[in-house]
């Protein structure tokens, strides 16, 4: 039998906090990872799987240390080399493939300089080699005019092309082990079947070994020979994707695809008045950026003539990709980008188009969720003064009542009280999204303005907050403005969705009828890029090329 | 002393590292003799009481004695406070103003800051040193017009500074959900910007309460600063460098104490206490 390329042997991860306290984080895990096999590592945030993908690199993020085990990778074993050693490995024997292309290029340098980067770091071979290398990776990877492709920078090409351009600069060394960290799931859903598909045939050409850590098991299932469960730092189960999907053996794996399993949405209870009065009455708004030109319209129009409605207690789903104008919709919404023409309207009441002329109870009763729970949560401030700031503003809560309020509200979103002490930046991407939410819900507000807050969480606490909007729209018949990308998530919601395509509304129908009733060629597209949780299913994807190549810009 | 940090520590739940803790001591200690400087001084600062002018270090005058004979310990003693009064009263108004300033600008925008941003620009291209010339020739020297003179000097630039961090900050999504929430201006400031640059302009503070310290002596120099027989450090060193050749002790001591003080602001800055997030509650 081939000598596998990881050996992970017990291993143990600890930190150590600012009052000198101990923490496990990996308490002893073990796998290997044959020759030109794919291991995905799934489990919520917090569950240790990137903290794992990380120690093959030899690498722990600040604070923490490798305190035992052994992780040997293509027979060196880099918790007993020293630095220099380990840096040696890094990009050469080992590369690594971040979650945000984006972030990991270096924006004044042309593309190509950066993809052979590794090649002239470690001396494995001349420029002019690298150069004609990463061409053919290029080619290999499906990135469109290869040989001029990395002339260009960063800014110049799109997400998708990033995340292959990333991809080209891992494999440029021929590395044994590639580690992909989350890498598609900032990206577009059809732009994402293109990137899996190339970094699938990538690595099967070169025999190249992978560990994959995401938490999107249909991505898994398209991707992975093995998979590995993990949670709290433990390996719950590990088996054969084919067995872990269908034969699921341990709780925590079958309460991860039962989470998975797309649940059909059954509206409210509603006893609505014959003719009641939207919550939200959208007509022919024009939005965008920039100075007025000659017709009163911005620069740079984002939103093209806008028109619907949502019913007080029902979801409306806003889908579409990147760059289609979903989220300036959130925002001219709120008021924070004043259309230039076109009247919003609040239970039958107009609202002034700039929120610095609306009035306090107009503001609290539309709530605002933002996407990246990063920059939606000030760095610097604790948890509990971050929720009980809107308890304050709107409700004019003090002393005993406001902490009162902030435990109910961390319970509601399921975080233990404990962490109300703690800054942002000390949570998981999860948690902090949580936060986000309950800020919101602070506000008791009627209609909250979701921006795509599923998107950045796992499976099961994205179908547990899913579950927690429905039980807090029954109670408090709250309606819900879903953005998103993730066309599951908002069949879990929404009774209607719009979908939308540069600025524009393309199509609305019934979430209901989404799957087979869509009539747009765009939202036929959007919907039959949906990764399903079938090993086969990226394999025997069929799509018209013609109109995915109208419609995705790739 | 790691023992003192650590019961520090457990007392107060912060982190405090020794560079910290000991460039704090310094500070206080210039501070507490800025106060009391009058009381604890061995001899009257202006009169000439030794008969050997540079004397060495002796029983009778532990610092020696300056270029006139006057003593050196109790010059220094009593420089201490005009040194550590002027230039920490100027700093801090100086930094008050142009944070808040470039703080309003960043959070405001449009012409508000445009208007604000090239009328400090223009006040910030007259010489420093002119402009306190002007200044004290119009209105003649003392402490409060030196302290407002300092002010004017360095407010605008503390405004460059702040402003373009306040920029950064005023983007992030965290200040758009305090906008959306309907909140007012002095609460952005306060409670979404500042404490997220309040870091590199503590930096800031540091550097230029020694820019002001060595533009204090320099005015001192010129006789538009402390005026005789007062003296501030800047002006003990300056009148004393002649003794240089002579190793006097009455150059020495003075520059030891600009250092001190200097050194222990910019080393405290850099290692402010960190509150202790992980706390068992």
């Amino acid at each position: 039998m081939t000598q596998p390329i990881v050996q992970l042997k017990d291993l143990r991860v600890n930190a150590t906090t600012d009052s000198g306290r101990q923490v496990e984080i990996i308490k002893g895990i073990s796998f290997d990872v044959g020759p030109g096999e794919m291991l995905a590592l799934i489990g919520e945030s917090g569950s240790g799987k990137t903290t794992v993908a990380l120690s093959l690199l030899g690498y722990t993020r600040t604070g923490c240390r490798i305190d035992g085990g052994e992780i040997k990778v293509a027979g060196h074993d880099m918790a007993q080399l020293s630095e220099a050693q380990r840096a040696s490995h890094r990009g050469a024997t080992v590369s690594y493939i971040p979650q945000s292309a984006a972030a990991a290029f270096n924006p004044a340098k042309p593309l190509i300089d950066q993809v052979i980067e590794a090649a002239h770091i470690h001396d494995v071979m001349p420029a002019e080699v690298a150069r004609e290398k990463a061409i053919e990776l290029f080619r290999a990877l499906a990135l469109p005019d290869p040989e001029t492709i990395g002339e260009r920078y960063p800014h110049q090409v799109s997400g998708g092309q990033l995340q292959r351009l990333s991809a080209a600069m891992a494999l440029i060394t021929d590395p044994r082990l590639v580690i992909f960290d989350e890498p598609t799931t900032a990206l577009d859903v059809t732009t994402q079947i293109e990137v899996l598909r190339a970094f699938k045939s990538v690595m099967k050409q070169g025999g190249i070994s992978g560990v994959y850590v995401t938490h999107d098991l249909a991505v898994v299932a398209q991707i992975a020979d093995r998979i590995a469960v993990l949670k709290a730092g433990e390996v719950q189960e590990i088996g054969t994707t084919e067995q872990i999907l269908h034969a699921p053996e341990h709780p925590y794996t079958k309460e991860l695809m039962s989470a998975f399993e797309p649940k059909a949405f059954v509206g409210a209870a509603t006893d609505l008045a014959p003719n009641p009065t939207p919550v939200l009455d959208v007509k022919r708004v024009f939005a965008g950026y920039g100075p007025k030109g000659a017709n009163n319209m911005p620069a740079a129009l984002i939103l093209k003539d806008i028109s619907f409605d949502l019913m007080p207690g029902k979801n409306l789903g806003v889908i579409g990709e990147s760059g289609s104008g979903k989220s300036t919709l959130a925002r001219a919404v709120a008021g924070l980008l004043p259309p230039a023409t076109g009247q919003i309207a609040f239970k039958g009441a107009e609202l002034h188009p700039d929120l610095q002329d609306r009035t306090k109870d107009q503001l609290r009763r539309i709530q605002i969720v933002f996407q990246l729970a990063d920059t939606a949560l000030n760095p610097n401030k604790p948890i509990g003064k971050i929720l009980g700031r809107p308890l304050g503003f709107y409700h004019g809560l003090k002393g005993q009542a406001r902490e009162a309020r902030v435990d109910e509200l961390l319970d509601m979103v399921r975080l233990p009280k404990s962490i109300r002490h703690r800054l942002p930046s000390e949570l998981s991407g999860g948690q902090k999204q949580r936060i986000n939410l309950a800020r919101a819900l602070a506000a008791d507000p009627e209609l909250i303005l979701c921006d795509e807050i599923t998107s950045a969480l796992d499976t099961v606490v994205a179908a547990a907050i899913l579950d927690l909007l429905k039980e807090l729209q029954r109670e408090l018949s709250l309606s819900y403005m879903f953005i998103s990308h993730d066309l599951s998530t908002v069949e879990a919601i929404c009774d209607d969705v719009l979908v939308m395509y540069k600025g524009e509304i393309v199509e609305r129908m019934p979430t209901a009828q989404m799957r087979d009733g869509a009539q747009h060629a765009y939202s036929r597209l959007l919907v039959s890029s949906v990764p399903k949780l079938d090993t086969h299913w990226l394999d025997d994807l069929q799509q018209d090329p013609e109109i995915t190549a109208q419609f995705s810009r790739r | 002393m790691t023992a003192v940090t650590n019961f520090i520590a457990r007392k107060s739940g912060y982190n405090i590292n020794l560079v910290g803790l000991c460039s704090a001591t310094v500070i206080l200690f210039w501070a507490i003799v800025a106060l009391i400087a009058p009381m604890i001084t061995p001899y009257p600062v202006g009169e000439i009481v030794d008969w050997d002018y540079f004397g060495p270090s002796s029983s009778a005058f532990w610092l020696g004695s300056d270029y006139l004979g006057r003593d050196v310990l109790s010059r220094i003693l009593m420089g201490a406070r005009f040194t550590v009064g002027i230039s920490l009263g100027a700093v801090t108004l100086a930094c008050f103003i142009g944070v808040t300033l470039g703080m309003l600008a960043a959070v405001i925008g449009g012409l508000f800051d445009q208007v604000l941003s090239r009328f400090l620009d223009a006040f910030n291209s007259i010489p420093s040193k002119l402009f306190g010339l002007v200044v004290v020739a119009a209105v003649g020297s003392s402490v409060p017009v030196l302290i407002l003179t300092l002010t004017a000097i360095y407010a605008p630039g503390s405004y460059r500074f702040a402003r373009a961090l306040a920029v950064n900050i005023n983007t992030m999504d965290f200040v758009t959900v305090a906008r959306a929430r309907g909140e007012g201006t002095l609460y952005l400031i306060k409670e979404e910007i500042l404490p997220n640059i309040i870091g590199p302009v503590l930096a800031d503070f540091g550097l230029r309460f020694v820019f002001i310290v060595l533009l204090l002596s320099g005015l001192s120099f010129l006789g538009l600063g402390v005026l005789p027989p007062n003296a501030d450090w800047g002006a003990l060193v300056k009148e004393n460098i002649s003794g240089l050749p002579f190793a006097a002790p009455a150059v020495i001591y003075p520059s030891f104490a600009i250092a001190s003080l200097t050194i222990s602001v910019n080393m405290m800055i850099d290692n402010l206490p960190k509150k202790i997030r992980d706390r068992e509650d």
